[in-house]
């Protein structure tokens, strides 16, 4: 039986919409993921060396143990997040005739090769590797892996058990925060108290069996709460929240378009991944945080023409782009409805101005770095506001990939395409280049004005513009209808 | 007032959709049946214009709608759930097509009210969105707004099916209702013969994208089309 279960958890891998995306995308998320195992392998290969470094009267096997409790408490924060045991993949097979114990051992068993399992692994494995080059005991080594694979398998499986209620969430970060401040105000030693009982794993081989039992048990207690629960209505129910109605009156100041606005709004507000775009762009106001601060970008002034266009236009690509995909639930809808094109644009464009505008508001704190940040990030504003947006609409017309609204947003790279990296070079690139050729060439101000001149004679053609994006859109209608109506692509 | 002339549509090819020529007057109560793959939702996508024709073309109320889109302010259709905004509440979701259709709030909460026994209390003031419904529910909210801003031209693809049997009754009043007051052209396609020629004034049957009967309804035109389905 468990055969059979491998060989769909296999075909729903290779066929599923990751995978069925273009060339392009394959290799960049094939590289990708190879990337992050590579850092990982070479942390982890190098882990001794920098322990070694850093703390030089120190075992490194002391010192990471010392930190393990910390490792533990963080991933079980993250993964609260991140791992949710995938129940509704088995609701077609309740009604075959396969024992429920089966399914139950499956669903978790599966959940036990997990990548988040395998990023520890690949953390881990050369760690351990380079301390038997460098002479200690094999057997220790061998089982203080085991063990850590075990504790992994553990923090895998008490996520589940705790992943019901948000309390949990806030308690592990409650206890992450006082276990630290206790740690760092000294009033409690937690790294000399944790410290002795994980090194004790390497130490006694035979302590092994403590993290096994602990993983074990984890299992069978997820395994009766489980199997119990193989209900339609207990755990294989998808949650519906409570709709909340939101007057949004206000947009009518906004004429006919105040209807496309305040549809756009609920729309972000009332999906995970829109809403998510919108926390990840304002987190992104801080990202000058880290050139602004450090002496080496002092005088490339380039980089930060790269900031400004970034910071304040973060929004305008990253929900920008995949314009018009974000309604592509209901795209034929739209396009058979008394819908003015022209108006469904216009609002989308205004949506961006004011979140544009807002972002260059936040920016300005950054003038305490000097009077260059403010120029340029009001600069690459009113060029982001003149020129971007009407590109990125532009480029819209080719977005032809759906987008599922409902779907998680970490790691969603749904409805992308070859056409969101290619959006991105005159985005970004353009201007950048505009810039740097400019300051090189005359001064900063003429750069800063040049891009500033340029928005503004967007801006100022912003109706031509807006007429001639309608055309392509209407041009591209049927392309875009077929392409959002294909569930896997 | 709905013209087809040499329509046809072609994947590849494979032709999907061939009509020499179909004339639908004003007002009529037209149903489409067939088999799966019959060209129905084929048929009903070229009237909207979500689809190219590979020949031919489609004339409503004297435009022609894959040159024009002057058809979209008389016409409003439910083709399937794709036509609904999932995170919108039913009554947000009317007031928006309302607005699109020019009407306001009060307008669509006076025809929202004669509705009131054919939602039976599962569509309104529910605190849900139009995504958490059951697939008849939102059927429900589909096909009342379609009705939303008096278009002349209704298009329901399988308004039927999903429905529970006491809606599938109401749902045959109100479109009976609707082509015999106010001049509308309603068109309808189903796989239940029974509702269809209970409800239409005239019935096409498409198989294999050709048109192979023309009937005006009578008392004998059940028989005859079961007669030509049990082939």
């Amino acid at each position: 039986m468990f055969k059979r279960f491998i060989n769909l958890q296999w075909k729903s891998f290779f066929r599923s919409s990751s995978f069925g995306k273009g060339l392009a995308l394959k290799i960049v998320m094939i590289f990708f993921g190879i990337y992050m195992i590579g850092a990982l392998v070479f942390v982890g290969g190098f882990l001794y060396e920098i322990l070694r470094k850093a703390f030089p009267d120190q075992a490194p096997m002391w010192m990471l143990s010392r930190y393990l409790i910390y490792w533990i408490l963080i991933e079980l924060f993250f993964r609260y997040f991140l791992q949710k045991l995938p129940v509704m993949d088995i609701k077609p097979l309740l009604s075959f005739p396969i024992k429920k114990s089966t399914i139950t051992h499956y669903i978790l068993a599966r959940s036990g090769v997990s990548g988040y399992n395998l990023l520890a692994f690949f953390f881990f494995m050369p760690f351990g590797i380079v301390l038997l080059f460098n002479g200690y005991p094999v057997l220790n080594v061998v089982l203080w892996l085991v063990s850590i694979l075990a504790i992994v398998l553990c923090v895998n499986y008490i996520n589940f058990l705790i992943n019901k209620s948000d309390k949990a969430l806030v308690v592990i970060g409650s206890i992450i925060l006082a276990l630290y401040g206790l740690d760092y105000f000294q009033i409690v030693p937690v790294k000399d108290f944790f410290g002795p009982i994980f090194h004790g794993l390497y130490q006694h081989p035979i302590a092994v069996l403590v993290p096994v039992a602990l993983a074990i048990l984890a299992y069978f207690l997820n395994y009766k709460l489980l199997k119990n629960k193989l209900f339609l209505d207990a755990s294989l129910k998808t949650k519906s929240k409570e709709a909340k109605t939101s007057d949004l009156t206000w947009t009518k100041r906004f004429g006919d378009m105040g209807t496309f606005l305040q549809l756009d709004l609920k729309m972000i507000w009332r999906n995970k991944r829109t809403k998510a775009q919108v926390f990840i762009s304002l987190l992104f106001v801080f990202y000058g945080l880290i050139f602004y601060t450090q002496e080496v970008y002092a005088n490339m002034i380039p980089m930060f023409a790269f900031l400004g266009i970034f910071m304040t236009g973060i929004f305008l690509s990253n929900f920008g782009q995949f314009i018009p995909a974000w309604d592509s639930g209901y795209y034929s809808m739209m396009m058979a409805q008394n819908i003015p094109l022209r108006k469904y644009l216009e609002s989308k464009a205004t949506l961006i101005s004011v979140s544009v505008a807002v972002m260059f508001l936040l920016t300005v704190p950054y003038v305490y770095f000097g009077w260059e940040a403010l120029a340029i990030n009001f600069g690459s504003a009113v060029y982001n506001l003149g020129v971007n947006i009407p590109v990125i609409l532009f480029f819209g017309s080719f977005n032809k990939k759906r987008i599922d609204l409902d779907k998680s947003p970490f790691g969603n790279m749904q409805g992308t395409s070859s056409t969101q990296f290619l959006i991105m070079l005159p985005v970004l690139g353009l201007p950048i280049l505009i810039f740097t050729v400019l300051y090189y060439l005359i001064s900063i101000e003429a750069a800063v004005i040049t891009l500033s001149l340029l928005g503004i004679i967007g801006f100022a053609l912003k109706n031509y513009l807006l007429d001639k994006i309608t055309e392509q859109y209407r041009k591209k209608k049927y392309g875009m209808i077929a392409g959002f109506k294909e569930k896997n692509s | 007032m709905i013209t087809t002339e040499n329509l046809s549509k072609k994947y590849g090819s494979q032709t999907v959709l061939n009509i020499e020529s179909l004339q639908i007057p004003k007002g009529q109560s037209f149903g489409l049946v067939g088999n799966n793959g019959a060209g129905k939702t084929t048929f009903f996508s070229l009237l909207l214009d979500l689809i190219q024709p590979t020949s031919g073309h489609i004339i409503s109320n004297d435009i022609q709608v894959n040159k024009s889109e002057g058809w979209k302010p008389f016409t409003s259709s439910f083709i399937d759930e794709s036509f609904l905004i999932g995170y919108l509440t039913p009554e947000e979701y009317f007031y928006f097509i309302g607005d699109l259709r020019g009407r306001n709030k009060a307008d669509v909460d006076t025809l929202l009210s004669n509705f009131e026994d054919f939602f039976h209390g599962e569509i309104l003031g529910q605190k849900k969105y139009l995504r958490d419904l059951s697939k008849g529910n939102q059927k429900k909210a589909g096909i009342v707004a379609s009705f939303i801003g008096n278009p002349e031209v209704v298009i329901l693809d399988e308004p039927f099916a999903n429905l529970d049997p006491t809606t599938q009754i109401r749902l045959k009043g109100i479109i009976k209702e609707l082509a015999e007051k106010n001049e509308v052209t309603v068109l309808v396609s189903s796989h239940d013969l029974i509702h269809v020629t209970e409800v239409c004034e005239r019935i096409v049957v498409l198989n294999k994208g050709e048109i192979v009967k023309d009937i005006q309804t009578s008392a004998e035109t059940l028989k005859e089309l079961e007669a030509f389905f049990a082939g």
